[in-house]
């Protein structure tokens, strides 16, 4: 399956020209294809990464206490700083704990969904999918608003269980935001391993249903092997997500004391940018990056390993 | 990068199979029990959206003071009296901040659109030196978290004077890499090889081409793309948020937020952030019920045989 479904795509796009007059002419298109595009790509996405990396060998330094600043090359003092910054890391550590428990529950629940659509079990599946798939379409600070006053005791509907539980206290914010953001994103993740499901040929399941398969049996040996890769793929947009973790957090900072300006690494970021120390806040921007980049390729590959196995 | 296979809609060729016949021997339990399911889940979903509808039809005490979940005697003046306020509050500022967001999003992803579907039509339809480093390129910057980039585009842009503007938002919205990946996947499933090679032989210069039919064979997968580049963008945060200081040039979502930040000093501001979280949403929620046919279905049936 990893390899199946694009390997064909490449091989369709790879013509050779056949014609050394439409050659020329062809290169011209192709960098006209790809100019805007690499333009637009270098300035907001690879100079911004060069010049943050920059910045976080920067360091200011004074002449005397009242000299006038002057930014100087300080190797990696801004990364020291960085290591040392328990509060980043206590933030780190938060957000990792929020991505070990959180992900795997929306997933899940996505795929368990996407599996019920899919199956002939249901009727009004077009409902079903509709209304499962309307929260993403609320941006992640209203969200944050909304469940923020679904939360709070006085305003909630659910008085009964908000007066006796603090779902925004110190314990438990974490989770208040946990459920947010899988009610936002379930749906999405739904649709994504639902439409591969869907793009699974019935035939398949034709000989298993003659043998006397159950649904679940199709479901568990047929169905979720086949649709692996897309759970891949929201596997690595939830963990990128979760490590980016600010709107909702930093909304949820008006209904709770408990969000400390640090909460998340992103909050951290922009807390010590708003100081202004741009160069730390620069650091932690590249480390947390790194981190993303390291922790989604690594995911990549390990599932990689082990669909081919 | 195995997860190609898993763009979020298909672009593989399927027979649908929704009303196949399927033998009626499942078990009223096994009905019951998926229905309960999915029941309860509709609750937990909708439940939020609509106590935010019931509530923006009630004034300030009422929100507290009556039933949360359903509407009052004077709903319907009431919510009418409230749309009002909203977009007179502060000199009409919230209508400001939609067309704002209209401007960043819808303007954004439709022409980011456009860069992305052209770059990725490029990679997956021509030979060229350097086409997979440009690829792998790309597929890294899937992976670079947008909000690690908030940060110091602020720094850039202040060196050129031009935070606290329009384009301090506009500009990096419109580079998407995951729209590229996607365009490039369903560029190659779309567009077949051989209507290239006879419009090329018809006289037809490539960009003419591109325009006029590829663009056509991939208008289901450039929804899709637009859609998803368009709530990235109306749902970004962080950059808004670094890089605007004059609340005219505010989107949406970063007007609602400061407007709920101030709650505390400004009690009023509750009726309004309600009702205007409830507007804010109805433009999405309409053009993902008005395009449910490209990003729900199986986009599958390219032209490719």
């Amino acid at each position: 399956m990893t390899s199946s479904s694009i390997s064909p795509a490449l091989a369709k796009g790879a013509q050779k020209p056949r014609r050394t007059k439409t050659f020329a002419a062809q290169r011209r298109a192709v960098l006209l294809f790809i100019a805007p595009f690499a333009v637009l790509f270098l300035a907001f996405y690879a100079i911004p990464i060069v010049f943050a990396v920059v910045q976080s060998l920067l360091t200011v330094e004074r002449e005397g206490t009242f000299g006038a600043p002057q930014e100087v090359f300080g190797g990696f003092v801004q990364y020291q700083q960085v290591f040392q910054n328990t509060e980043f890391w206590r933030s780190v550590g938060r957000v990792v704990l929020f991505g070990v428990v959180q992900v795997p529950i929306m997933l899940g629940l996505a795929l368990l969904f996407a599996l019920l659509l899919d199956s002939p079990l249901l009727k009004g599946k077009k409902f079903f999918r509709l209304a499962f798939f309307a929260p993403y379409a609320v941006p992640g600070v209203i969200a944050a608003i909304m469940w923020g006053f679904l939360y709070s005791p006085t305003l909630s509907p659910f008085g009964l269980i908000t007066s006796e539980v603090n779902v925004l206290s110190a314990e438990l914010v974490l989770w208040a935001i946990a459920n947010v953001v899988t009610w936002v994103y379930v749906g999405y993740n739904m649709l994504i391993i639902y439409s591969s499901l869907l793009a699974i040929p019935t035939e398949i399941y034709e000989a298993a249903k003659l043998d006397g398969a159950s649904n679940i049996q199709i479901a568990w040996r047929i169905k979720i092997p086949l649709v692996v890769p897309a759970i891949i793929l929201t596997g690595v947009f939830s963990i990128i997500g979760t490590l980016q973790l600010l709107a909702e957090p930093q909304t949820l900072r008006s209904f709770s004391s408990a969000i400390s300006s640090t909460f998340t690494p992103n909050l951290a970021v922009y807390t010590t940018a708003s100081v202004p120390n741009y160069h730390l806040a620069a650091a932690f921007s590249v480390v947390l990056a790194l981190a993303t980049f390291i922790l989604s390729f690594v995911f990549l590959k390990a599932t990689q390993r082990k669909v081919s196995q | 990068m195995s997860a190609a296979a898993a763009a979020p809609v298909s672009t593989r060729k399927s027979v649908r199979r929704g009303n196949a016949p399927r033998g009626p021997r499942h078990s009223i339990m096994s009905r019951t029990g998926a229905m309960l399911i999915m029941g309860v889940f509709t609750l937990y979903f909708l439940t939020p959206i609509w106590w935010l509808l019931v509530s923006s039809t009630k004034t300030g005490g009422q929100i507290t003071g009556t039933a949360p979940l359903w509407f009052t005697m004077e709903s319907i003046p009431t919510f009418f009296s409230n749309i009002g306020r909203l977009f007179t509050y502060s000199d009409g500022v919230f209508g400001r901040w939609l067309l704002n967001s209209a401007i960043y999003a819808g303007l954004g992803a439709l022409l980011g659109t456009i860069i992305a579907a052209m770059c990725g039509y490029a990679l997956a339809k021509y030979e060229f030196k350097g086409r997979e480093a440009i690829f792998n390129i790309v597929l890294s910057g899937v992976l670079v978290p947008a909000t690690a980039l908030a940060l110091p585009l602020f720094l850039i842009f202040s060196e050129v004077k031009l935070t606290n503007t329009l384009w301090a938002v506009f500009l990096p919205s419109l580079v998407s890499p995951f729209g590229v990946y996607l365009a490039r996947i369903y560029a190659a499933a779309s567009v077949p090889g051989e209507l290239l090679e006879a419009a090329r032989l018809d006289g037809s210069g490539e960009i003419r081409t591109f325009f006029t039919v590829s663009t056509r064979l991939m208008a289901p997968a450039l929804v899709t793309i637009f859609l998803f580049q368009f709530v990235a963008i109306w749902n970004n945060f962080f950059l808004p948020l670094i890089m605007l200081r004059d609340q005219t040039l505010f989107p949406v979502t970063l007007g609602l937020y400061a407007w709920n930040s101030q709650i505390s000093q400004i009690p009023e501001l509750r009726v309004l952030v309600i009702v205007g979280a409830l507007v804010s949403i109805l433009p999405l929620i309409a053009a993902f019920l008005a395009l449910q046919r490209f990003w729900s279905s199986g986009l599958g049936a390219g032209s490719v045989k």
